[in-house]
């Protein structure tokens, strides 16, 4: 049994995205570029091409030159950046979108699952969208019929099965829509981050439902930032950095170079522009000012960030605390927390967010950076902008190890002022 | 099919322009998700409106209701034959509603499915052929309005009526190249979306629904076939009511030819923007 199922040879995706020139000064040239850029998509129209937004389109090859087998029965792991290609590629092998160059050959029936729940409807009710669900996932009617007592035990939603599901809280959508993707009978399973709905006690399920499926010699492909549950689920990995394969092999050697690919000093993936207000460069600074990767739980945490602002008003730098489960643990906006906008003067600007200290448990996290406009559209983004490593996490000065994989969450928490268990008079009888 | 897949090693081969190929035997093997999308658009429909049901009897006998005393009353259009106005105003407001609905329907079916088609793959001809379920069922009912008119005026339909089924099927062809055309440039551009409703506003005045084709001049009767809608409503009306409205031929068998002509443009133009659905939506 040592067949390929899948083969991709000199794989590539290209997309073409378009970028505005810099702001017009006068109205004049702005009147002008619209006349040119309305020119250009109506001849773009005409002729069939593609019509991009913008004034310069640009192509970017979301995947470029990627080859690899998987043999049937082998239970391989895609990691990653945000932006890696990851996502493309399953969109590839799933038949969503087609290669720009290359090609893949396929042996056998992909099921994919880029999400859970795709296809509900919240007007139906539970058991109408296990049907539609499952019709859309590649089930047959008689499959799920026969299955779908599991699946609603499973799902553990029985008492509003006959609920529309628009009435369901998030925990129940997301318990029945993974409770009818867990039922899929796939020849090779390509499963896109999934696991990252439900509480912790509905994922560990999922987990265990995945390696039963894993288990039973089935071909699965499975993109995740849950770093642990790739190790535990599968033995091979395959390592994605800017629409390149840079690694494939064993897991933990995986997991060894994709982490390498963090702390390479100098090295890092372009950021793009935002229209108004652009990130340039981010980094952790330790106690004495200069840029670090480990932070230690108690002290403050700094960002030294620098950004080039365009001059518009209002404008708030905001972050996102993740996890290595990619979870957010903590948000910050400069001017909806602190009515602190973005210089109202066009420039480069550096500034250090010191932020409150927090008793990370150990493990990874990101900062996601973004620049917002009035609040609410998000300008620039950039997701794991800054990365670091909590290497220990032991509050008081306990000699315990605090862990976020240990699943109590991603702080510990502090006693504000001492704890003192004083005996209730009633007590003494029970 | 699945069976002769297993046992046969052949493998699905992924490269650009490639999936041309095996498209019909998806869109085949994959009929199973076209009935429970036909089925979720009709549940759907009647769920989410107030009236439900009842106003897929009021808009068609309302319409009816208006042109009637428009085109008939007031304009005293002849109806073309010995026959009511208003039966002869329904006969043709049948087909044009069934076009119109599935023109309209279909065209923004791509879009509002987009989730669907960002991350599952199934031939996406199965989106915009799923609304002409919906629109066939308010067809249904519509034809249950006509049957009692005719109760009413006492009209006794000849051998005809048995060929109304071809007409149906013929409406459905021409609507259903516009349909996925429009489906898949609504996709590309997306102010696309509102020529639609223009195009069927100014498609019911260009098409014989609320006055007999016979009083269109001789000599453009025949450049006035080459709307499809033409033969069509020409056809439903002489199905229905028999003798008293005579098919052209000649302006039938141009239409025939336009409807021909439409759905090869429409399918094939759906074909060739529906490959980059996913990277579009």
């Amino acid at each position: 049994m040592t067949d390929t199922v899948i083969r991709a040879e000199n794989l590539g995706k290209k997309f073409i995205i378009g970028h505005q020139d810099t702001r017009d000064t006068m109205f004049r040239e702005a009147m002008m570029r619209r006349a040119r850029n309305f020119w250009r998509k109506g001849r773009d129209l005409v002729s069939g091409r593609l019509v991009v937004e913008g004034d310069t389109s640009e192509e970017v090859w979301a995947l470029r030159d990627v080859n690899f087998e998987i043999k049937r029965g082998e239970l391989v792991s895609i990691i990653g950046h945000n932006g890696a290609g990851k996502t493309t590629l399953l969109k590839i092998l799933s038949r969503i979108t087609e290669p720009t160059r290359g090609r893949v050959e396929i042996r056998g029936r992909v099921t994919s699952l880029l999400e859970v729940g795709t296809g509900f409807h919240p007007e139906l009710t539970g058991r109408e969208n296990i049907f539609l669900n499952g019709a859309i996932l590649g089930m047959t009617r008689v499959e799920v019929r026969d299955r779908f007592e599991e699946i609603v035990d499973f799902s553990g939603v029985r008492k509003f099965i006959d609920t529309p599901v628009k009435r369901y809280s998030v925990g129940m959508y997301a318990r029945l829509a993974f409770a009818v993707a867990a039922h899929l009978e796939a020849e090779i399973l390509v499963i896109d981050e999934v696991l990252a709905v439900g509480d912790a006690e509905f994922q560990a399920r999922c987990l265990d439902r995945m390696s039963e499926v894993a288990t039973s010699g089935r071909t699965v492909l499975f993109v995740s930032h849950n770093l642990a549950a790739v190790t535990a689920l599968t033995k091979r990995a395959i390592v994605f950095r800017s629409g390149q394969l840079t690694f494939d092999g064993p897991v933990e050697a995986a997991l060894a170079h994709y982490s390498s690919s963090f702390s390479r000093v100098g090295e890092r993936r372009d950021w793009g522009r935002g229209r108004q207000a652009t990130l340039i460069s981010a980094e952790l600074l330790d106690e004495r000012g200069l840029p670090t990767e480990h932070f230690m739980p108690g002290t403050p945490l700094r960002l030294h960030v620098v950004l080039e602002t365009g001059g518009l008003r209002g404008m708030s730098l905001e972050v996102v605390l993740r996890n290595e489960y990619n979870l957010p643990v903590a948000f910050y906006s400069s001017n909806i927390f602190n009515q602190v906008p973005l210089p109202g003067e066009a420039g480069r600007y550096e500034c250090v967010l010191t932020l409150d200290s927090y008793y990370l448990a150990s493990g990874e996290y990101f900062f996601d950076l973004q620049t917002t406009m009035t609040n609410v559209s998000v300008d620039h983004r950039v997701d794991s902008a800054v990365h670091f490593v909590v290497d220990s996490c032991s509050p008081d000065g306990i000699p315990y190890n605090f862990k976020q994989g240990q699943g109590f969450g991603s702080q510990a928490m502090r006693l504000a002022a001492p704890i003192e268990f004083k005996p209730l008079p009633d007590s003494q009888d029970l | 099919m699945t069976t002769v897949e297993r046992q046969s090693p052949a493998p699905t081969i992924l490269e650009a322009g490639r999936t041309d190929r095996q498209y019909w035997v998806d869109v085949w093997r994959y009929r199973e998700l076209f009935f429970i999308l036909a089925w979720r658009d009709v549940s759907v429909r009647y769920k989410q409106t107030m009236l439900g049901v009842a106003w897929a009897f009021m808009r068609p006998f309302l319409t009816m209701v208006v042109f009637t005393v428009v085109f008939g009353q007031l304009a005293k259009l002849p109806p073309g034959g010995d026959v009511p106005y208003a039966v002869m105003v329904f006969a043709g407001l049948l087909p044009w509603t069934l076009f119109s609905s599935i023109l309209g329907d279909a065209s923004s079916s791509v879009m509002n499915n987009s989730n669907l088609i960002s991350k599952v793959f199934f031939p996406r001809l199965l989106v915009p052929m799923a609304t002409v379920m919906v629109a066939l069922i308010d067809f249904a009912i519509s034809l249950t309005i006509l049957v009692g008119l005719m109760i009413w005026y006492a009209i006794v339909p000849g051998w005809q009526i048995l060929l109304l089924p071809v007409f149906v099927a013929l409406t459905l062809a021409a609507a259903i190249g516009p349909a996925l055309w429009a489906s898949a440039l609504v996709v590309k551009y997306r102010d696309f979306r509102f020529v639609i409703p223009f195009v069927i506003q100014i498609g019911l005045y260009a098409s014989p629904v609320g006055f007999s084709s016979s009083i269109v001049p001789e000599q453009w009767r025949l450049l006035y076939s080459l709307n499809p809608l033409v033969g069509i409503i020409d056809g439903f009306r002489w199905s229905i009511i028999g003798g008293a409205s005579p098919i052209y031929w000649p302006g039938f068998l141009i239409s025939l030819g336009a409807i021909g002509l439409m759905l090869w443009v429409g399918i094939s133009g759906f074909r060739r923007i529906e490959r980059d659905f996913a990277d579009l939506v």
